[in-house]
């Protein structure tokens, strides 16, 4: 350990007691976008005005049990960890004042508890890590999240955070780094799978003095927030393999690129970047060594195709988010004209794992193909939506929905999902035994691309539903080439007019030929798969297609009639 | 856009100072690497819109043209050119959203807003906005007013939300 480690991480452990340890309770509230959706901030003022100083009481990010928050535990000094779900604003300083005053907790209002010792009074509720949402996970990325303030950079450095980059400036070379990352397996988590080792190798050898490492966290897909959810709950994780990105590729900057209006993330970001310059794990001789690095939050406009790699580049450099031409590759001329190397959040997010623990580590967890883990976000139609993050291939698609979010609503059929963002189309049941893996399900015409899976059951509408991504994909269509520009508007039109039942005969046909059109002539992947969630919904419903075009009704009346569908819009 | 109709009432800020907080804006950036986009949404933060003043002073600011300006802030759907109400009330319609009943909380917003399509209320106090994904899927269906997220909505919730603000 270095010595200006050692100091870091003295300090950090001395702070870390004094919360978990010291003489007055900790109480957590977690506050990620889902929770504040839930009214956690509400329900944290109450609790501070409630409790005074008679409790320290802090944000955490969320732990992912998005169904369960407001998420809010109690730790009193020394003791175990009791979370207690659900609890708004009107009842949270009630439910916590009773549990403070009396030391028992309050088993009606409690999901479950953690630590050495069952606290008094909680009857049956069981272990954090016996609940079936939490027992399937191995937490990599995610390991901290709910357990630290995010904005606290010593609670993150006292449950062992940057002694992955300590070990790697203090015993290893920027080649040794780059060789265990080759050797985990780790593969890119934005969606294309591609191997991070291999890509960081086509930068590292380059000798230009200026070359960049850039995290894309546009994550614009709708139904995934995992990327946000690291930087909401650990945005160090991110930060850490970041630099180590940097020391192992030899470059000389990084960035965090994010969409404005992601705020918390943003704000969390830029908070843990400027500690690190002032612990000196960022800027000039890291940590005594002789590894400078400079690292920016960059914000990009709302726009979906600003996360393609090129476009990415296009609007940190304050330009329209449009793709650029390949050749040449970014790992030759990225940003500014210079050597760069793109990657998703969760992407870097494993990097200090990987260092800390091994490469052989990270590959005892998922399978052959893909080591790891996959960072879920399960929504739509089931019980227990949140973010969980399950070791690759470990579960199946169907298993996913059941045992882990619960199963369908109101005790309905699970009819679809759909995974990999708005460019893919709903999966039926022949692909709902799919492992979850990058592999397995790219066999169902799916992806599982950054992680969200939608879940939709019996009363969707699979016209319906296509209707709703192609809008999507219409509205963020760039609009540089003009097949994807023109096609996805006369995809939404077309299969505007099959689900109000005034479908054509030669509509289907019409849509297969423009997706080739658009496959061929559009520069990135936005074009390149527009055709596919109408392909895949074809493929897996065609009776809902059927339905609309030959018997003029919806099949399950999802479509309404001749009331407002999903609205469109064409960019400004 | 230049019709100078959005500084036409009483209590909008005159053209002067407009130029002057725009140019205060700009100058305040923190970050490293300062871009006609950042300045953009630096102005958008200050002002909640962005007046043809302020495309003249980023320009100037960046050494840049008007017409480039322009064309990164038609580019990105965030930005907007006229001020909004007093207060902004999203509605998402993403694929988890739309699965969780987003469209009649949305037909619901419409009708107590008196709107039907994104925009002001006749009355330019309250401001709609569709919105691709607000990020919080797992509580969907999600609203968020002034970027404040409320997730879980019924039409009956977003309709009680939204008649909160007319009084406000």
């Amino acid at each position: 350990m270095s010595v200006a480690f050692n100091e870091l991480r003295q300090k950090a452990d001395t702070e870390w007691q004094g919360l978990t340890a010291g003489d007055k309770p900790w109480i957590r509230v977690g506050l990620g976008t889902s929770g504040e959706a839930a009214g956690a901030e509400e329900a944290y003022d109450a609790l501070k005005e409630a409790l005074g100083t008679e409790a320290n009481v802090s944000f955490v990010g969320s732990m992912g049990l998005c169904y369960a928050e407001p998420l809010i535990d109690v730790q009193i000094p020394g003791g175990s960890r009791v979370f207690y779900n659900n609890l708004g604003a009107d009842e949270a300083p009630g439910v916590i004042a009773a549990h403070l005053k009396s030391g028992r907790a309050d088993p009606d209002k409690a999901l479950a508890w953690d630590g050495t010792e069952r606290p008094e009074g909680l009857g049956a509720i069981p272990r954090l890590t016996e609940l079936p949402t939490v027992e399937v996970q191995t937490r990599l990325a995610t390991k901290l999240a709910g357990d630290i303030d995010p904005r606290e950079m010593g609670q993150y450095i006292a449950n062992g955070g940057y002694s992955a980059l300590d070990k790697a400036l203090g015993d290893m070379d920027p080649a040794s780094v780059l060789d265990e990352v080759k050797n985990s397996g780790l593969r890119g988590r934005g969606g294309a799978a591609f191997p991070t080792g291999v890509k960081w190798g086509f930068l590292a050898p380059n000798p230009a003095p200026v070359k960049y490492v850039l995290c894309n966290c546009e994550e614009g897909d709708p139904g995934a927030f995992n990327d946000k959810g690291i930087l909401e709950s650990c945005p160090h994780t991110l930060l850490e393999g970041l630099i180590l990105a940097g020391y192992a590729t030899n470059s000389s900057n990084g960035v965090i690129f994010i969409r404005q209006g992601h705020t918390l993330p943003i704000e969390n970001s830029r908070k843990a970047v400027q500690d690190a310059y002032a612990a000196g794990l960022l800027g000039q001789n890291i940590l005594g060594s002789d590894f400078s690095y400079d690292v920016e939050v960059a914000l990009t406009g709302d726009s979906y195709v600003a996360g393609e790699e090129t476009a990415l580049m296009e609007a940190i450099e304050g330009k329209r988010s449009q793709p650029r031409y390949r050749p040449p590759f970014p790992a030759a001329a990225g940003l500014w004209g210079k050597p760069s190397n793109i990657n998703n959040v969760k992407t870097l997010s494993y990097a200090p794992t990987i260092i800390r623990d091994g490469a052989d580590a990270f590959k005892s967890v998922g399978i052959e193909s893909t080591s790891g883990t996959a960072i879920l976000c399960i929504t739509g139609a089931v019980n227990r939506p949140g973010m969980y993050e399950v070791p690759m291939g470990s579960l199946t698609i169907r298993e996913a929905v059941e045992n882990v979010a619960g199963g369908i609503r109101d005790g309905k059929l699970m009819k679809m999902f759909q995974a990999g963002g708005p460019l893919f189309g709903p999966i039926g049941e022949e692909g709902f035994d799919s492992p979850i893996d990058f592999d397995s399900i790219a066999k169902t015409t799916g992806s599982l691309g950054s992680g969200g899976i939608i879940v939709g059951d019996e009363d969707v509408c699979a016209v319906n539903l296509v209707r709703n991504l192609m809008s999507f994909n219409q509205f963020e269509s760039c609009g540089k080439c003009f097949p994807c520009r023109l096609g996805m508007t006369h995809m939404v039109e077309t299969l505007e007019r099959i689900s109000q039942n005034e479908g054509r005969e030669d509509d289907l046909e019409l849509m297969e030929r423009m997706g080739a059109s658009m496959r061929m002539g559009s520069l990135c992947g936005h074009g390149q798969l527009g055709y596919n969630p109408v392909a895949s919904a074809l493929k897996y419903f065609e009776d809902d297609f059927n339905s609309h075009m030959h018997d003029k009704k919806c099949p399950t009346g999802a479509c309404g009639e001749g009331q407002m569908v999903t609205p469109t819009r064409t960019r400004p | 856009m230049s019709d100078g109709q959005t500084i036409a009432s009483d209590e909008s800020p005159s053209s002067d100072e407009l130029r002057e907080r725009s140019r205060k804006a700009l100058q305040a950036q923190q970050q490293p690497t300062v871009t006609v986009l950042s300045s953009l949404i630096a102005v958008q933060d200050e002002l909640h819109y962005i007046p043809d003043e302020a495309i003249e002073e980023t320009a100037t600011h960046m050494k840049s043209t008007i017409n480039d300006v322009w064309s990164v802030a038609s580019f990105y759907t965030n930005f907007r050119f006229t001020p909004p109400g007093d207060h902004t009330i999203d509605v998402c319609w993403g694929p988890s959203c739309h699965l969780g009943g987003a469209q009649n909380v949305m037909l619901r917003v419409h009708s107590e807003l008196g709107v039907d399509e994104e925009g002001e209320t006749a009355d330019g106090k309250l401001t709609l906005r569709y919105s691709t994904c607000l990020g919080a899927c797992a509580l969907a269906p999600v609203i968020a007013v002034d970027h404040h997220m409320k997730g879980r909505q019924t039409p009956d919730s977003a309709a009680a939300v939204v008649n909160g603000l007319k009084g406000a």
